[in-house]
């Protein structure tokens, strides 16, 4: 693996080798010994153009586990703000000698120009473009899911996921249909039709317009975010009916079965997409994603840097 | 003034015969003729001067993408003996002022005929009529008036537009592109875009401003014409329009005609365009459109831009394709290789037609005795790989970069004086 740019480029071997990577990866970081050693002397830049805390600290929890020199270079208080163009900035992470760069980017495909354009040799991580892709976040649902249901073994075949929410916007939502396609699952859309992709019906899922009709048979329920400004641009009246409508609340999370898991990728609009009931509520697995997070980016710098065998 | 002949070149569809030209005119055409230099014409097509009704040409404002001068040798290199330069330059060519300036600039050049086209309205911004009678009535004789890179998409404001210029014969070229349906867009909306997380620009909000405008003039009994048109959905419009005898020429850009929006997935800016790449669908419909006359005119639409602008991320990019070198092959490739059109009808689309449209009445003449020797000798034997790094435009932004097309312009002669000579620049 050079570059993880997109859900796609994963194979079925590859996603459950990053899987299971991460699971190894987790188990020595909880005998508590510390830092991991299999990246010493490797530096991870991680190239931030928007605000994402937690993303970034993610990669930078899990390159610093694995004992890489980390530099975080974000697009405030940067040259960036000053007009720098990517090819700029991106020689210059070449020039200091970058083994691995995590670019966060309000431009879909800017991973891609970054990893193809001949700026830089390194690997390239896209930890979210525009309203692309964000791998990792479905690398780490996937896990997640994996420990919840399948007790944190092989693939996710026969398991329902419905992902419901802003979907023409969401980079995690194209991820994980990719993923999760990948590894056997069956996904199911939902979300009002302002909200899903021209050409959705293409994709390799189900699509609703109904949450209530799609609650029943689904193993776990993803919530996307969904950003009050949206109702500006008219793809929905107002908060309070796209709440009503595709908002999830106890009374539709009581119709869930038993097993079945309530996740969304953060951060939340407690009161719009997911009552804060739901939220906190034993069904909830949102922290444990998060956790998951810095397993499954550690697994990943790791398979893309090619740390030696002994981890 | 040096006489040249071609010798045994084919004109047209014909056989090959030899064409002299002297004094800027053709002097005559037959065999065995002899000149003061002689042009080997064997197994090339000599075709009318190549007029091109949308170059950017960039000066004023730009010079760092292109000058008259600069865009003038690409035209000629690519067979153009005339270019209609747009607006959209800095300052805007909203005065006489500044069109007399590009069309000096053009003279000065002296490699084709620069005809400038005046903004519509002031400033591009789409709210008060720019002055289109001092601007046909200039040294530069505009005819044809378009606010390209924006829609002038206030209906009552087109509506005069088409009404006013009326007075000088001329025409108002749309650039058809709904702006709130288009917001942000940065390429085709269809199954790629939302694919790529890339905002769509859907057909539709072309051609509900395409249908918008042929009702328009046919309301006021004005001429109207479309710029680059991309979507089967225009096609069917135009062709419709037309079967009610509305006044509506259109044209298509060789980019249009050769690619399709699965290039996108590449993320690279080199394709990012406006009109932007459309579906296999569309592509077959421009090209029979163009084929049985429904689009009068291939028109390339050349935006170059300095490289800075395209080697970036997509978002970030500007949008355009450079297109006068390549406008020839490109139509040999996708139009006359492929049986749709010979090289009657090549000639039709690329120099009599919008000839006539601009209303440039030294150019588009049939290739006899006493026309104006505006000429362009063109070997379809040949092909090029496209070098973007050899461009004569002062901009390497051709999408064709690493790609192999047919055909290479050999010759071509601008008011008897050749610009090109033996596939290079004689200037």
């Amino acid at each position: 693996m050079k570059h993880l740019l997109s859900a796609a480029d994963l194979s079925y071997e590859d996603a459950i080798l990053v899987l299971d990577t991460a699971k190894q990866l987790a188990a020595a970081t909880e005998q508590g010994v510390g830092k991991l050693p299999p990246l010493r002397g490797r530096t991870v830049v991680n190239l931030f153009y928007e605000d994402s805390t937690r993303t970034r600290i993610s990669f930078e929890a899990a390159a610093k586990r694995l004992s890489a020199d980390v530099i975080n270079f974000s697009a405030k208080g940067s040259s960036v703000s000053k007009g720098e163009s990517l090819k700029d900035t991106a020689l210059t992470l070449e020039a200091m000698g970058a083994d691995a760069v995590v670019i966060r980017h309000n431009s879909s495909g800017a991973p891609h120009r970054l990893a193809n354009a001949g700026w830089i040799s390194g690997g390239v991580v896209n930890a979210g473009d525009g309203t692309h892709e964000h791998p990792t976040q479905a690398l780490l649902d996937a896990f997640t899911l994996r420990n919840h249901l399948r007790n944190g073994e092989g693939d996710l075949k026969g398991v329902n996921v419905t992902i419901v929410g802003d979907v023409l916007h969401s980079r995690v939502a194209r991820s994980n249909v990719l993923l999760l396609n990948t590894l056997g699952a069956k996904v199911r859309l939902v979300a009002p039709p302002t909200l899903l992709p021209y050409g959705v019906e293409d994709w390799d899922c189900e699509v609703s317009y109904d949450l209530d009709a799609s609650l029943e048979g689904s193993d776990a329920v993803m919530m996307l975010r969904v950003q009050r400004e949206r109702m500006n641009a008219a793809y929905f009246p107002n908060a309070h009916e796209y709440s009503n409508r595709y908002g999830l609340n106890v009374t539709r999370m009581n119709r869930l079965s038993e097993s079945a898991v309530v996740m969304h990728p953060g951060p939340m609009n407690r009161g719009m997409e997911i009552s804060a009931d739901v939220a906190d509520s034993q069904r909830s697995v949102i922290v444990e994603q998060v956790a998951n997070g810095v397993s499954v980016r550690m697994a990943v710098l790791y398979l893309i840097l090619g740390g030696s065998e002994s981890m | 003034m040096t006489s040249y002949v071609i010798k045994d070149v084919a004109i047209l569809d014909g056989k090959s015969t030899d064409i002299v030209v002297k004094d800027g005119v053709i002097a005559e055409i037959g065999k065995g003729l002899t000149a003061d230099q002689t042009v080997d014409g064997s197994g090339c097509i000599a075709l009318p001067g190549l007029v091109d009704l949308h170059t950017h040409l960039r000066e004023p404002g730009r010079e760092d993408a292109e000058t008259v001068l600069s865009g003038s040798r690409a035209a000629a290199m690519g067979g153009f003996t005339a270019v209609h330069a747009m607006a959209n330059t800095n300052p805007v060519a909203d005065t006489a002022g500044v069109v007399e300036q590009v069309w000096r600039l053009g003279q000065e050049a002296g490699l084709v005929d620069v005809r400038p086209v005046g903004a519509v309205t002031m400033g591009l911004e789409g709210t008060a009529l720019a002055e289109l009678g001092a601007m046909a009535d200039s040294a530069a004789a505009v005819r044809v008036f378009s606010d390209d890179g924006k829609c002038v998409h206030d209906a009552a404001l087109m509506r005069r537009a088409l009404e006013y210029v009326k007075a000088f014969d001329g025409v108002v070229a749309q650039h058809a592109q709904e702006p709130r349906l288009t917001e942000g867009a940065q390429m085709n909306e269809g199954v790629i875009s939302g694919k790529l997380g890339l905002a769509g620009w859907p057909a539709v909000a072309e051609e509900a401003i395409i249908a918008r405008d042929v009702l328009l003039a046919h309301h006021v009994g004005s001429r109207l014409h479309v710029c680059h048109l991309s979507t089967a959905g225009s096609v069917e419009i135009i062709r419709w329009a037309k079967s009610r005898g509305i006044n509506v020429t259109a044209e298509v850009t060789p980019h249009h005609l050769y690619f399709t929006d699965d290039v996108v997935e590449s993320y690279d800016p080199i394709f990012k365009v406006n009109p932007p790449l459309r579906t296999k669908a569309d592509v077959e419909a421009v090209r029979a459109g163009l084929a049985d006359g429904t689009i009068n005119i291939v028109a390339t639409d050349h935006a170059p831009h300095p490289s800075e602008d395209k080697d970036c991320e997509w978002t970030a990019a500007a949008f355009g394709m450079n297109g006068l070198e390549s406008a020839l092959s490109v139509v040999y490739e996708t139009m006359v290789q492929t049986g749709l059109m010979n090289w009657a009808a090549v000639a039709d689309r690329m120099s009599v037609a919008p000839a006539q449209i601009g209303r440039v009445s030294t150019q588009g003449q049939p290739i006899e005795v006493g026309s104006p020797a505006n000429l362009v000798i063109f070997d379809p034997r040949a092909s090029q790989e496209v070098d973007a790094r050899k461009t004569v435009s002062a901009s390497r932004n051709t999408p064709y970069a690493g790609r192999t097309l047919p055909g290479k312009v050999v010759a071509t002669f601008y008011r008897g004086k050749p610009t090109v000579l033996n596939g290079e620049l004689n200037a």
